[in-house]
């Protein structure tokens, strides 16, 4: 059997085999059943009474307000002067009371008052206040269709069309900030989670001084291919799960759920997801592969990772600026530098705010990106993987690099 | 015989086919230091070859570029008569001075996979590993991780994983280094069965102590540079001091041929002059009726050589 193949069945199934591969990849399917679960068990055994019909007090200055007085969810009671009403709110027969002054029509001014402790009146207070003045008001001049139009001028609906004057897929709440920002995320834990494998599995190597007897049988091409072809598979399989996860959890959630009832996933997005995970992945493997072989211990190499990490979560602390403002400089930049391209461009990808032509730049960027880091952690891989003791210095790898 | 083979093998006459490793002229240099500085040297089947010198005399990188994980600066390498390859390195077997094994995996999963590295079938390997861990007494510890075991338990799964695969090379650098006596003992009797099987052993070390127990041939190297090249019987007849050692009751004032002598306390050792040889200082002295206990003829320790041929080469 090739030995590259050898290598990558041999990582692939230690990493597989592993407990923390394992918790990781399951993880994200029990949360997601756990919290339909929850949504469920409360929905089904949490009946909330049935809104009680709210009583609300008022006394009239001005003689004018004396009509519509059953309201949608609530009564208006006419009280003749303020002690009558007071003596109604203290004695818990209605909820609270306001007065309306002689000189409303010109003023406007309402006093309100209340026995709870509030930091202002809720809207839906205002709004049965409002509707009942404005029905008073107007009740005697105009039609009901038209004061209820007075009451609710505009229920909007937003349609985004594109450049050909097309309707653009939906612009739900939920779709266009949920989804770009759990993508960015499960990307980012799996690209990590996957890299970092490879990051220790070189670093132990060294440690465990094994890779001498490794490199007997085999060259550091086929060690540094096979692994990160094995701990590629890992991953992979663990981004298929939690896009699968992804999926039946939208469909299940969008039928159950009333506030997720807009919530999609396309499926180009699932086919983009692959493709940049694999892209991510072989970017930060390369990187994590080089870093691993260069000092003598894990915690040695961890100093180093650490420089590359920051840039890559970036996207994900940006992630909101991301999204409001796809076609902004700053996100294309992101979206062009390899180190944030796959997860922003997945941002953008699940916002619908990603042009042909960035993508396929972004894409080159990357490929290329790809290709000579790999070409630079197979020399690095070689020159230091049998170096032990004092890390070298940045310029000495330099130099190494150059000569090997 | 062996003899014979080794005066031809050094004339340069043996066929070349016949040499295990025919290393020729090879030099390395890091940060233009020379390290290995054009080292020449065959190995035949069926010997075992000692590669000695003192720590950092270029022993472990020769190794290295004997087994393909460094490339040398210039200079040919051929092993099992061709330039190393895929197939070669797994005809060889390889302990090298700094080893380990994965912590987390257990003693068969470790030789499964290594074994599979030098594409052994799975089934072979299977066999092969339970009749080397009950050679080496470790078929019980199978299970365990390489972790549960002690040190000195790790080192024979080291063993066996370098036979493993019935190289027909075995190499082992500094084998004896932190080894307890006992494993010392078992590596030496897996390293005289390795020989008996026919399989060639490079055996390097700075412990000439054990060279001089197990090697056939020697190649002494010190600074990069080769200094000592051929069998060790010969090379030690070659630095002889011409003198020999006696112990009896009295020595008498004039001895025929001797030109000084030395007390070493317990016997003394007496210097000929390069004309009369041992065995007519024997009949002098049996003639002079001196009751001799012990009558030696002084073979130089390969430490001593060491030091002459050093002293001589500054």
């Amino acid at each position: 059997m090739n030995k590259t193949l050898v290598i990558l069945k041999h990582e692939f199934r230690q990493t597989f085999k592993s407990r923390s591969f394992i918790i990781l990849t399951l993880a994200l399917p029990l949360l997601a059943i756990l919290g339909l679960g929850i949504y469920q068990g409360v929905h089904h055994w949490y009946h909330p009474a049935a809104p009680q019909e709210e009583r609300i007090g008022y006394v009239d200055q001005t003689g004018m307000f004396n009509g519509y007085t059953i309201q949608p969810g609530v009564q208006f009671i006419l009280y003749p002067g303020e002690q009558q009403a007071k003596d109604a709110l203290l004695a818990k027969d209605i909820k609270e009371y306001f007065v309306i002054p002689s000189d409303y029509l010109s003023t406007g001014l309402i006093t309100r008052y209340t026995t709870s402790r509030e930091a202002a009146p809720s809207t839906k207070t205002t709004g049965q206040i409002t509707d009942f003045l404005v029905s008073n008001l107007l009740g005697e001049e105009v039609s009901p269709q038209v004061l209820d139009r007075v009451k609710t001028p505009m229920l909007l609906a937003s349609v985004r069309l594109n450049e050909s004057g097309e309707i653009a897929p939906s612009q739900d709440v939920v779709t266009s900030y949920v989804v770009p920002i759990v993508f960015a995320l499960l990307f980012m834990v799996s690209i990590f989670f996957a890299s970092g494998f490879l990051f220790q599995s070189v670093t132990e190597e060294k440690e465990n001084r094994v890779i001498e007897i490794l490199l007997s049988s085999v060259s550091s091409r086929q060690l540094l291919v096979g692994k990160v072809l094995g701990l590629g598979t890992a991953g992979l399989i663990q981004v298929v799960v939690w896009l699968i996860t992804v999926v039946i959890f939208a469909q299940v959630a969008k039928g159950i759920i009333p506030g997720l009832s807009g919530l999609s996933i396309p499926a180009s997005l699932i086919g983009w997801g692959l493709l940049y995970f694999v892209l991510g992945y072989l970017l930060f493997a390369a990187l994590y592969a080089g870093i691993g072989s260069i000092g003598a211990t894990a915690r040695e190499g961890q100093g180093w990772s650490t420089i590359f990490v920051l840039p890559a979560i970036l996207p994900y602390y940006f992630s909101y600026f991301i999204i409001s403002s796809p076609e902004s400089a700053a996100s294309r930049a992101l979206t062009f530098f390899p180190l944030t391209s796959p997860i922003t461009s997945m941002m953008r990808l699940a916002s619908h705010a990603l042009p042909a032509w960035e993508i396929a730049l972004g894409l080159v960027i990357l490929a290329g990106s790809i290709a000579f880091t790999m070409w630079l952690a197979a020399k690095i891989f070689r020159v230091f993987l049998l170096m032990y003791g004092k890390r070298p210095a940045f310029r000495e790898i330099i130099r190494y690099v150059r000569e090997s | 015989m062996t003899e014979l083979v080794n005066e031809v093998r050094r004339n340069g006459k043996a066929n070349a086919a016949m040499n295990v490793v025919e290393v020729s002229q090879i030099n390395k240099s890091f940060k233009s230091i020379k390290v290995v500085d054009s080292v020449s040297f065959s190995i035949g089947q069926g010997e075992i070859f000692g590669m000695v010198g003192p720590n950092g005399a270029g022993k472990t990188t020769t190794i290295r570029m004997l087994m393909d994980i460094i490339k040398p600066d210039s200079g040919g390498i051929k092993i099992l008569g061709e330039p190393i390859n895929e197939a070669v390195k797994n005809r060889i077997g390889y302990l090298p001075e700094e080893r380990g094994l994965y912590k987390k995996l257990t003693v068969s999963e470790s030789l499964s996979y290594l074994a599979a590295l030098k594409n052994v079938r799975r089934r072979l390997a299977a066999e092969r590993e339970e009749e080397l861990l009950k050679r080496v007494n470790m078929l019980p510890h199978k299970d365990k991780k390489i972790e549960e075991l002690s040190h000195g338990m790790g080192q024979l799964i080291q063993f066996v994983a370098t036979i493993l695969h019935d190289p027909e090379l075995v190499v082992f650098d500094e084998p004896f280094a932190a080894l307890d006596p006992v494993n010392t003992q078992l590596l030496k009797e897996l390293i005289l069965e390795l020989k008996s099987q026919g399989k060639s052993v490079i055996l390097s070390t700075h412990m000439m102590n054990q060279v001089e127990e197990l090697c056939d041939r020697i190649l002494m190297i010190n600074k990069g540079q080769a200094v000592l090249y051929g069998s060790l019987a010969e090379i030690k007849s070659r630095y002889k001091n011409n003198s020999v050692f006696v112990e009896c009751d009295r020595l008498p004032e004039k001895l025929p041929g001797v030109v000084g002598s030395k007390d070493h306390q317990k016997f003394v050792e007496l210097f000929l002059d390069g004309h009369t040889s041992p065995q007519e200082l024997l009949s002098a002295l049996v003639t002079s009726g001196v009751k001799v206990d012990r009558f030696e003829v002084s073979t130089p320790s390969l430490n001593e050589v060491f030091i002459q041929v050093v002293k001589e080469s500054r």
